[in-house]
């Protein structure tokens, strides 16, 4: 158990490609910290570099009290489970699981010992003399936790563990890796594109963009007060709707629109207003008026994609709500705006 | 799997005539041939043949130079063998961690790959050539007046090196080839369990790579044992004296030169039994391989 920081890592690849600009953050001894991002962004690359998988070009990383920008991967007392889950195929499970143990001289009996109770922990122990090849998908991923487990590192390391899951598979691992971490109070780095892996998982998330840290948050903070029009858009399904608008006099006022709404703050001048979808309701006496074009059917909750004075916008209503398409009225929470600097897309 | 069937009998029959008359000429005939003259001494004149049963192969097991032959064939090709495997190995696991598209290298490799093995011999010959030649020099700087054709360990350690040489290149592609088959997460994987590159390369890499080198070993042996013939024939100069030789250039040498066509026959229907078993051997097995994926 440990507490990890970084700081100022960048990462610039032989062929000068520039993956990850100065980073600097710390993860608290026990955190599940889940670095969240579009592809190519630079996820994986921060990972490898707390791993030892590829070398830090710049900045220093610490786990515990210890810099390790130069230490062995098998050294820096981490465990990590790969997208693919990289089990040995020419070994057993029973053999895959205590690989790692074995290479750290523990004794034979004790490793048997460890390698049964992770298996029980992992309901594997019926396939502990299988080989990878003869194990499902969930199995492997199964095993592959369990080499994870069985050392009992300091740090958890995971990359994109749940993406060749099928959907019921992936729900169900997500809380199993969760509740696994919570009992053994590891800290744990878990990189994923699926942000609802990283809204139920996380203690905190960290979403990247090109390389750079676009926000650090709780996943509360992260979808509620998003620090862009980046994270805004990123964050949640659907995401925050994003609309032009102007703030004069403590009153925003949507491009093309007439009507007038209270403005948080002060500011005065060219915004980008968000507001998420379930945060606007269907109000005969609302002051905006909302053309919905599509609806579409969620089971709980129904969809409006439409447009408030020709600007793309989507409003999320309760099953029992009935509504058709065509103009209809609405108002926004006022606490629920949130403004954004409509040029560099910075939370005002 | 569904099979696909034939209405009539005679196009499958058809279709396969070429490819049965390709391997009837040229193989099954041939060796019945072969396995029939093995029971005759045929008169060196070519005036006739007698029946003699057994006796030219029993007179090989009593004979001390072909037996004196077999063990060479045997060191031979567990040498070249086990230095094209273990060289190209090496020069493998160097490669795949400096290049990982590889391609010009390969190509370059390659090259010597395509050199006929008399070529091969024959540039064996220049560079053990007795006066200019530049392994002979080395030799000769430990003390070892290397004398290529006329010193039986001289002429044995230049085919090893040779037929070692021109075998090098087709292991390597097919090692660099079976290391970089292998899934980059796994070895990074195996880097977290273990600290010890030597230890990883062994328990790790080289597993993965069993079914690459099982293949290369039965390819190898195959030609330690026959394909050097053209590497043997230009280094001894054609003047066999008391070089060292592997039993297929004896039925050469037997049959062609010396005319003893019984004798040589019997040498190769043992050859082909070798051959037999061989390939039982590398079947077997190879139906036991474990499929990793
Ligand atoms: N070895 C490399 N050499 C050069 N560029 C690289 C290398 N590896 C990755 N990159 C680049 O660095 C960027 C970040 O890659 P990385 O693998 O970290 O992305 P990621 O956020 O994990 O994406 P994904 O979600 O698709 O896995 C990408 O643009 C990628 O093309
Ligand atoms: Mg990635």
């Amino acid at each position: 158990m440990a507490q990890v920081s970084l700081e100022g890592i960048r990462k610039v690849y032989p062929n000068g490609f520039k993956a990850v600009k100065s980073t600097s953050f710390t993860i608290q001894d026990g955190e599940f910290v889940v670095l969240v991002g579009p592809s190519g962004c630079g996820k994986s690359t921060l990972l490898r570099m707390i791993a030892g998988l590829e070398d830090i070009t710049e900045g220093t990383l610490k786990i515990g009290d210890r810099v390790v920008n130069n230490v062995d991967p098998a050294d820096r007392d981490i465990a990590m489970v790969f997208q693919n889950y990289a089990l040995y195929p020419h070994m057993t499970v029973r053999k895959n699981i205590g690989y790692g143990l074995k290479n750290r001289g523990t004794p034979a009996s004790e490793i048997a010992a460890k390698v049964e109770d992770a298996a029980k922990m992992l309901n594997l122990t019926e396939y502990l003399d299988r080989k990878p090849a003869q194990l499902s998908g969930g199995q492997r991923q199964r095993v592959a936790m369990g080499r994870a487990v069985v050392r009992d590192p300091a740090l958890f390391l995971f990359d994109e563990p749940l993406s060749n899951l099928d959907a019921k598979l992936r729900n169900q691992m997500r809380i199993e890796i969760k509740a696994l971490q919570r009992r053994l109070g590891t800290t744990a780095v878990y990189v994923t594109h699926d942000q609802v892996e990283a809204m139920t998982m996380a203690d905190r998330i960290i979403v990247l963009n090109a390389g750079q840290i676009e926000q650090i948050g709780t996943p509360t903070e992260i979808y509620h007060n998003p620090a862009s029009t980046f994270v805004a858009s990123f964050m949640g399904a659907p995401p925050m709707n994003l609309i032009e608008a102007e703030v004069a006099d403590q009153q925003v006022r949507i491009n093309g629109y007439d009507g007038l709404m209270p403005a948080p703050g002060s500011y005065a001048g060219p915004v980008t207003m968000g507001i998420r979808p379930e945060d606007v309701e269907l109000d005969e006496q609302g002051s905006v008026t909302f053309r919905v074009d599509i609806l579409e059917e969620l089971g709980a909750h129904r969809l409006l994609h439409g447009a408030i004075a020709d600007q793309p916008f989507t409003v999320m209503v309760n099953k029992d709500h009935d509504v058709q398409t065509g103009e209809t009225r609405v108002t926004l929470k006022p606490d629920a705006l949130r403004l954004f600097d409509a040029e560099t897309g910075k939370v005002l | 799997m569904k099979r696909a069937g034939f209405d009539n009998i005679w196009l499958p029959v058809a279709l396969l005539l070429p490819q049965l008359m390709i391997i009837g000429i040229f193989f099954y005939w041939p060796a019945g041939w072969a396995l029939q003259s093995s029971f005759f001494l045929q008169d060196p004149f070519g005036f006739g043949s007698t029946f003699v049963g057994a006796d030219n192969y029993t007179s090989l097991m009593g004979n001390d130079q072909y037996k004196r032959i077999a063990w060479f064939t045997v060191v031979f090709s567990i040498l070249v063998t086990f230095f094209s495997l273990a060289i190209a190995l090496l020069l493998a696991v160097k490669a795949d961690k400096v290049l990982r598209g590889a391609k010009t290298y390969r190509t370059l490799l390659m090259w010597v790959y395509a050199i006929a093995p008399p070529v091969a011999g024959f540039l064996g010959i220049l560079f053990f050539d007795q006066s200019t030649g530049p392994m002979t020099k080395f030799f000769q700087m430990f003390g070892w007046d290397f004398k290529l054709g006329v010193d039986y360990n001289a002429t044995a350690t230049a085919m090893i090196i040779v037929s070692v040489w021109k075998q090098i290149p087709v292991n390597f592609i097919f090692f660099l080839s079976g290391l970089q088959s292998i899934p980059r997460s796994v070895r990074e994987a195996a880097m977290i369990d273990n600290r010890s590159a030597t230890g990883r390369f062994w328990q790790v890499t080289f597993p993965l790579l069993a079914p690459t080198a099982f293949f290369l070993l039965i390819i190898n042996i195959t030609y330690a044992l026959f394909d050097t013939f053209g590497i043997i024939d230009a280094l001894m100069k054609g003047e066999p004296g008391n070089n060292p030789m592997t039993l297929v250039y004896k039925v050469y040498l037997d049959g062609f030169r010396g005319n003893d066509l019984g004798g040589s026959s019997a040498q190769s229907v043992i050859l082909m039994v070798l051959v037999l078993i061989l390939t039982v051997f590398q079947f077997r097995l190879v139906e036991r391989r474990i499929h990793y994926t």
